[in-house]
Formats: structure tokens, sequence, C-alpha cells
């Protein structure tokens, strides 16, 4: 796209081109949309297929219809109080951790950018502390530090810090050389580099390792409950217990809950993405 | 009067993998002058010019030049993206300390000059390529510095915009009256636009013949196809290819 440059006087106006129209509501957003819900239909047929063609009778409680998903999990009061008091706490976890992560991470990676040494000392282990299963921690979390709040917020950092050093290292390290030579021409100090040049060039890594790291810290809240097992009822241990009890309506209903969870984290910072960094970022273009 | 703008002195550079980019450079830029340096790709061009601005050390001579004074034209446009056109222009003068009343005059100034009137809420990515390079070239200008550096600044961009580009320089040239140390592997915008064109061998880079150029200016697009252009780009063409041997 090339704007036309005024013609003949060398220093001429140039006409300001239409900017691309705004994304049309209507038609095109349905049409955005539409495909998803397509799936979904079809998706929700095949499970209805499987309840009641698939299976025989008497093994239709392995998977339930989806409106006595809807009907036991959602509507029964009792059920949705649990469920909810479920999700209190395990969002509760899932979101305190997300931010315990947010801040620990990019301060380790804010660390790592301004001295190489603290970069290859920290990297391996950073490695390291992503490999680790967590199924083999958990129970290590658990003597160590017991079986409340904060076990379960350790576990939620653990899976989710690894994401937020990495992508906030990678981001802090994008800045074009040439805009590096550009601040040191000005003899600008590592404060003004790092808060007007490598922050800022950062923030579209940032915001994916935000992204991967929020679906995990509700993974994370989850994975410690359901091992836990103990104190306030999360939606991990709902599942274990559902699981138990063979109530599969629940057991559905509580893996859409923990799913619906994640995906409102997911969201909520691609939105706070594209309030941050919408206006100016382009995906796929450098400068 | 003072001295010249920049003055080479027996520049020499060898990179620490053993490349020898610069066998031994030596010229003065004399304020008000424009000196346009062609060569063959990887003659040293750039990297002399990183010298004058203190991004490199030389290994050996000296420079000669007030780095406070210094406006340096990067090859790409090296916009901040997130900036609108007028906090990029504002950067440098924001680098330097000055007040925000101060930087929004400078910057204004500097966007008229280029022509960009009018875009001062644009983003990086909402310009055409000619438009970023002129908001580079607006930010350099912000602060008037009275010598600028200019590393290859147009050669990313389609030949109309360029010669556009080159008669909106040199109307800044001429207005604003700074010396200017120019990059580039194009002839005609070597004789289109300078005082003085040096030739550099092929690496390692030395200055192998120096043309002055008699057209006075302002110079018009239509000198491009004056006879007399035309012998010059001449010489220097065969002074470049007997630098190649």
């Amino acid at each position: 796209m090339t704007a036309p440059l005024g013609g003949g006087d060398g220093l001429g106006r140039v006409e300001i081109p239409t900017p691309p129209p705004a994304r049309r509501r209507g038609s095109s957003w349905l049409a955005t949309v539409l495909p998803a819900l397509l799936l979904g239909a079809v998706l929700i047929g095949v499970w209805y297929l499987c309840t009641y063609v698939v299976l025989d009778p008497r093994r239709r409680f392995l998977l339930p219809p989806p409106h006595d998903v809807v009907r036991v999990g959602f509507f029964d009061s009792e059920n949705l109080g649990e469920m909810l008091d479920g999700l209190y706490w395990s969002a509760r976890v899932a979101l305190i951790g997300l931010a315990i992560s947010i801040v620990l991470g990019m301060t380790i990676a804010i660390l790592m950018s301004q001295t190489v040494v603290i970069e290859r000392a920290t990297y391996p282990f950073l490695v390291m502390l992503q490999a680790i299963p967590i199924l083999a921690i958990v129970p290590l979390i658990s003597f160590w530090f017991g079986t409340g709040e904060n076990a379960r917020l350790i576990v939620c950092v653990i899976i989710s810090l690894f994401p937020i050093i990495v992508n906030t290292l990678f981001g802090l390290q994008s800045a074009d050389p040439a805009m590096h030579d550009l601040f040191t021409l000005e003899h600008a100090s590592r404060a003004t580099r790092l808060r007007k040049l490598m922050l800022p060039a950062g923030l579209p890594a940032i915001f994916a390792g935000l992204r991967i790291a929020a679906g995990l810290s509700v993974i994370g809240a989850i994975v410690g409950d359901f091992f836990f097992g103990r104190g306030k009822p999360g939606i991990g241990q709902l599942l274990k217990r559902y699981a138990n009890q063979l109530e599969s309506e629940q057991l559905l209903a509580a893996v859409i809950v923990a799913c619906m969870l994640g995906v409102a984290v997911f969201l909520f910072f691609g939105w706070v993405q594209a309030r941050a960094i919408g206006k100016w970022y382009e995906a796929g273009t450098a400068r | 009067m003072v001295g010249p703008a920049l003055t080479f002195d027996g520049i020499g550079m060898t990179f620490p993998d053993g490349t020898r980019a610069i066998a031994e450079v030596s010229f003065s830029l004399d304020r008000r002058e424009f000196v346009t340096i062609v060569g063959p790709s990887g003659c040293g061009k750039s990297t002399l010019l990183r010298i004058a601005a203190g991004l490199l050390e030389p290994t050996a001579g000296t420079v000669e030049i007030d780095r406070e004074q210094l406006g340096y034209v990067f090859q790409d446009p090296t916009l901040l993206p997130w900036r609108t056109v007028r906090q990029n222009v504002e950067l440098l003068a924001e680098l330097r300390g000055k007040g925000r009343q101060e930087r929004a005059r400078l910057a204004q100034d500097a966007i008229d000059l280029v022509g960009l009137t009018g875009f001062e809420g644009h983003y990086p990515k909402s310009l055409s390529g000619g438009m970023r390079m002129r908001c580079s070239l607006a930010r350099t200008l912000a602060l008037r510095p009275p010598v600028f550096l200019f590393d290859e600044p147009f050669g990313a961009v389609d030949e109309i915009t360029r010669e556009h580009l080159n008669e909106q320089t040199l109307a800044l040239f001429e207005t604003e009256g700074f010396a200017a140390l120019f990059i580039t592997h194009s002839i005609a915008e070597a004789v289109f636009m300078s005082t003085r064109v040096i030739v550099m061998s092929p690496r390692p880079g030395r200055v192998v013949a120096e043309f002055a150029v008699p057209f006075d200016y302002p110079r018009s697009p239509e000198l491009r196809f004056d006879p007399d252009f035309a012998l010059l780009s001449g010489d220097i063409s065969k002074a470049l290819r007997g630098g190649n041997g």
C-alpha cells in the first residue's frame, strides 16, 4: 500500500489514506462465529448419537445425554451450589497463582535480560522446573507445605511460571538492533532502554505467554485440588468424588465448568491484549 | 571559522573475527557539504558511518566529530511501532530530557518539514514505506543536528518514492544547512544529491576516487537526464569497477 506522495514540489502534502474500515458488525461477525457454532452443533449431535445409538441402554450411564448433564449439573440447585463453590475456590487459587507467576516470572525474565550471567545460570534450572512431572511433585509439596491454599498455589505457580519467563525474555530480546543503536546514540540508561524500548517491544510476546500461563494456572489449580483431596473442595475434588460415585452427569458438568473457567481467563487476557497493543501491533510485520 | 564537521584520519577497522573491513580511510566533511560514499556491498561504508557515530571503535586512526551534534538516519525507518508519528519524532528530544512543550514544538516543526502534517496520530503500521522513511527523517531532524549521517536510508523503497525522498532531503539540506555524509550504492542518487562523491574499493575498503559534483543547488529532478549528469555517473561507475580489479 503506497500512499501517493505529494506531486512535484518535493515537500508536498500527502493525501490522507482512508483507514481500513472498522470491522463490520452483523454479517461478518456472524460469518466469524457461524463455523464454530455449526461444528459445536455437530459435536453435540455426535454426543447424542453415542448416547442413544452406540451405547447399550444398560451402559448409558457412561455418557448421559447433554440435556441430562445440564439438568442434573446446572439446574439442580444443590448440585449447582456445590459446583459454584468449587468454581470459586478453584478460580481463586488459579487467579492468585497466576498473579504470583506474572510478578515472579516477569521479574526473573527482566533480570535475565539485563545480565547474561543470570540468564546462563538460571535457564537450565527453569527448563528442569518445566520438565518435572507435576504428578511427582504434588506428593512432595503436600509433605512440605500441607494441603492448604499455599500448597495449591505452589502447584499452580510451578505449572504456569515457565511460559511467562520464556515469553517475556524472548519479547525483551526482540527489539531490533537498529533501535538499540538509536538508544545507544542518545546514551540512554539501562532503565530507560528497558522501559521505553525492551518492554514495549516485548508486549506481544509477553501477552502470548500470559494467555498460555492463564490456561495452565487453571489446570494447576484443579490438579492440586484433585491430588490433595482435602481442604476447601474445588473443582478438582468434585471431579474426583463424582468419578468415584459414578455420577457421570455431575462429572461432565464439572468438566464443562473447569473448561469454561480456562476459556474465561484466556479470553480475558485476549481482551486486555487487544486493548493494550491492538492499536499498533500487526502480527507478522516488523518495525 | 570553525573546522570541518567531521574528519576521518587514517581509519582502519579489523573485526575480532579477523575480517578486515576498512584498510585506510582519510577525508573530511566540511560544514554545509553533502558528501556521498559509494562502493560495492561489503566495502565497509556502513562500518565507517558507525565508527563516525561512535557505535564502533576503529582499530586504527581517529575521528574528529562532535557527537552531541549528530543526527543518524538508519537503513530502515526503525520507528517504534507502539508510538504514533508524533511520539516517534519526539523520541530523541525525550531521551535528552527536554520538556513536554519543547518536545511538541520540535516534533511539529520536523513533521511539517517532511510533509507529514495531518499524520501525527498515525501508527507506523498505517503508513506507507515512503512515509515511514520520512517520519524517520523527521525524528532525526527534530533536534536540528548540524551533521547528518545517512546509512543507505532509501535502499528499501521503490524507485519513484526514492527519487521523491532524494528531492525532499535535498530541499531540507538547502533550507537547514546541515552537513551530510550519505551512503548509497546508487550512483544516480549519489550524483543527484552530493557536492562530492567518494568511491570506495571492495573490502578492505579504501578511498579509490573522489569526484566534485559541479551542479548548483537547488537541483531540479530533470537534472537526472542532463548529459553532464550521465557523463559524471559514467566516470564514477568506471572508478567503481576499477576498484573491483
